[in-house]
């Protein structure tokens, strides 16, 4: 169009034109339709009589699609099986950053209330109770702070994976219906899964980094190993969010299981995972609730790096191995229910 | 790998059908939703899939789209077996589902960039990529808003706008129009048919008859899983519908009433409840008779057969049923 009728584009137009003609790859006329008609820019002005007004002559001339993909299909389909499960974290995190404000000040504002209410209000009063010993295990008792940071770590970790893997998952399948836009693309479902736990994972990398930063200016954290808390804790988050993916893939219909897992499994959990007293306090009715918690193992890990809490060394391997048990049944059975439901 | 002699195949491969499906078949629990369809799409041809809600044309579309397995029956997309190279199928296509699944928490630009990634394809081609499909869309001024300011036919034409991020020769629409006012269903066709004239090869399920009428160079009817008739629009109209319709009124209790008395006027007579159908090649001579037989009609209208008569002989009068 640059060529034939220059006299007819208006500037405007004309710049646009030589826009995306820079833009284009070299191989072909920039105006061409299809890159194997090399004579189709001859043929399309051809069809333009003289007295068509710019507005048509300019519908007419125009390339609808005038970038080509600098892609075959089968290279496109070969990058996707190979870095799919990055493409849909890329999306993931784009998503995240339109709610970026609210999941800084979550990350935030999360810690310091609680480690007011537990270092400054509770703290005061357990301390100055002698009755209360909360051993490291060596004899030593540890100021409760200190006791409690790991659980509210680990805690802080579980309440983000709990909201992220029960209303997003179902609205990806069911509100929204945002999953079934990938899945027209060369993208697998279980690269969806993938991508959203990895998304997962960096937004829980996110809170309890700065979760320990305050942890820290509030002196709650007395070895120099606690910072593997960071760790240790996002991986309660993934061994908690990973299953309750599955589960969530699978509800077909919304009749407020979210608000019963939050009321029925995260509360319970959150009270009775040796979170705010050692677990061996409690009657025995109720400890199995610590045992297959993995905000008790991840509490006690915690424990074990932030204050030299001293259990025996099967006992923190089993913490471990507990957890990464959870993240690969989860994850397997994710993988399982969302290439079920979206191949339907 | 077999892939790679395909890259080198596909080009050559042009005369060859885009789509190939023979009998297939798609069961859910003991439901046939499509119950033994053959067809062949050629490049660069408008393929249409016409039939009443629940037919099975969504289904047969996500069977092509290297979304949903079949059941039985062989399917092949650009040579390919989606069942067994779903990725590789699906990176040749563009989208358009029934209903639009943008992603709303994104900005307009952000969901076609997106959505582009998923074809690994660099960000130096999508930023300007997507540019230019918004101009295309006519969406350029929304391009930094959310999606959710969008209207229905701005959310529509953004949806087609994503499909074609990866530059496809085939492109599938699943009622790419139903819901719009009949401004954005004309802007929507301008902008298909345009592709159309570009190469892109559309297959396209729709129960508006004009719409099929307006794109489809061939098309199908679909009813209970099963094909009804197959052809161009004027060869189906041909076949199963005479040149010209006459429509008469008589008021809705009269029209059962004088029908008996309408018999051997034109080729073939239909009793609606609100008015009745004579199907003749002249519609004004057939007319003619009927006030020949001194019967009095509210109104009369002769109008020219239409892909309607077509389909609603073939799926049945949804009023009557």
């Amino acid at each position: 169009m640059t060529e034939q009728q220059p006299s007819q584009v208006p500037g405007g137009q004309e710049a646009e034109a030589a826009s995306h003609a820079s833009a284009e790859p070299a191989a072909g006329p920039a105006q061409a339709p299809e890159p194997d008609a090399a004579a189709a820019a001859g043929s399309v002005d051809a069809r333009v009589p003289a007295q068509l007004t710019l507005r048509e002559v300019d519908a007419l001339t125009r390339p609808v699609t005038g970038l080509r993909s600098p892609l075959t299909p089968l290279q496109s389909a070969e990058r996707a099986r190979n870095f799919g499960s990055f493409y849909y974290m890329e999306h993931w995190l784009r998503q995240l950053r339109g709610y970026g404000w609210t999941v800084l000040m979550t990350a935030v504002g999360t810690p310091l209330v609680y480690l007011f209410a537990m270092g400054v209000g509770l703290a005061t009063l357990v301390d100055a109770n002698t009755d209360v010993s909360l051993d490291a295990g060596n004899g030593q008792a540890v100021p409760y702070l200190v006791f409690v940071a790991p659980a509210l770590l680990a805690t802080a970790a579980i309440m983000v994976a709990s909201e992220e893997n029960t209303y997003s998952v179902m609205s990806g399948f069911k509100w929204r219906k945002t999953y079934y836009g990938p899945n027209a693309s060369p993208l697998q479902s279980q690269q969806l899964v993938n991508g959203h736990s990895m998304g997962v994972l960096a937004r829980l990398l996110l809170t309890t980094g700065l979760y320990f930063l305050c942890l820290v200016l509030f002196g709650a954290v007395v070895e120099p190993t606690g910072w593997v808390m960071i760790f240790t804790a996002a991986l309660a988050g993934m061994s908690f969010g990973l299953p309750l993916m599955a589960y969530s893939a699978g509800i077909e219909e919304d009749r407020g299981q979210f608000a019963l897992v939050q009321r029925f499994i995260v509360m319970p959990l959150f009270l009775f995972s040796g979170t705010f007293f050692p677990l061996d306090a409690m009657p025995l009715l109720v400890r199995w609730i610590g045992w297959v918690s993995p905000l008790w193992h991840s509490t006690e890990l915690g424990r074990v790096l932030s204050y030299g809490y001293a259990e025996p060394l099967w006992l923190t391997a089993l913490h471990v191995a507990y957890l990464a048990v959870l993240c690969v049944v989860g994850w397997i059975f994710a993988r399982r229910v969302y290439i079920r439901r979206l191949g339907k | 790998m077999p892939q790679t002699s395909l890259s080198h195949r596909l080009p050559q491969q042009a005369p060859a059908a885009v789509i190939t499906a023979r009998d297939v078949v798609k069961t859910y629990g003991d439901f046939n939703a499509v119950d033994g369809i053959s067809f062949d799409v050629q490049p660069g041809e408008s393929f249409g899939l016409l039939g009443p809600n629940g037919a099975g044309k969504s289904t047969t579309m996500r069977m092509i789209g290297g979304v949903s397995q079949r059941t039985a029956g062989e399917l092949s997309i650009m040579g390919l077996d989606p069942d067994q190279h779903g990725p590789e199928v699906r990176a040749h296509l563009g989208v358009v589902p029934q209903q639009d699944n943008l992603d709303e928490e994104l900005k307009v630009r952000d969901n076609l960039i997106v959505y582009g990634r998923y074809f690994g394809l660099p960000y130096s081609y999508l930023r300007p990529k997507a540019d230019e499909l918004l101009e295309f869309a006519q969406l350029t001024d929304k391009a930094k808003a959310k999606v959710d300011a969008l209207s229905g036919g701005m959310k529509r034409r953004l949806t087609i706008a994503r499909s074609l991020m990866n530059d496809p020769k085939v492109l599938l629409l699943d009622e790419p129009t139903t819901g719009l006012d009949p401004q954005a269903r004309h802007i929507l066709w301008d902008r298909l048919f345009r592709l159309k004239e570009a190469g892109v090869t559309l297959i396209l399920t729709t129960h508006y008859m004009d719409e099929a009428e307006q794109l489809c160079d061939r098309l199908i009817v679909v009813d209970k899983g099963k094909i009804m008739a197959e052809g161009s629009p004027a060869a189906l109209i041909r076949e199963h519908s005479t040149r010209e319709v006459l429509e008469l009124r008589f008021g809705s209790e009269r029209n059962t009433t004088v029908a008996p008395e309408l018999g051997g006027i034109g080729e073939r007579l239909e009793t609606l409840p609100d008015r009745v159908l004579i199907y003749a090649d002249d519609g004004e001579a057939a007319l003619e008779q009927v006030s020949n037989r001194g019967l009095r009609p509210i109104t009369s209208l002769v109008r020219r057969s239409s892909l309607e008569d077509v389909f609603l002989r073939l799926t049945g009068r949804s009023l009557i049923d």
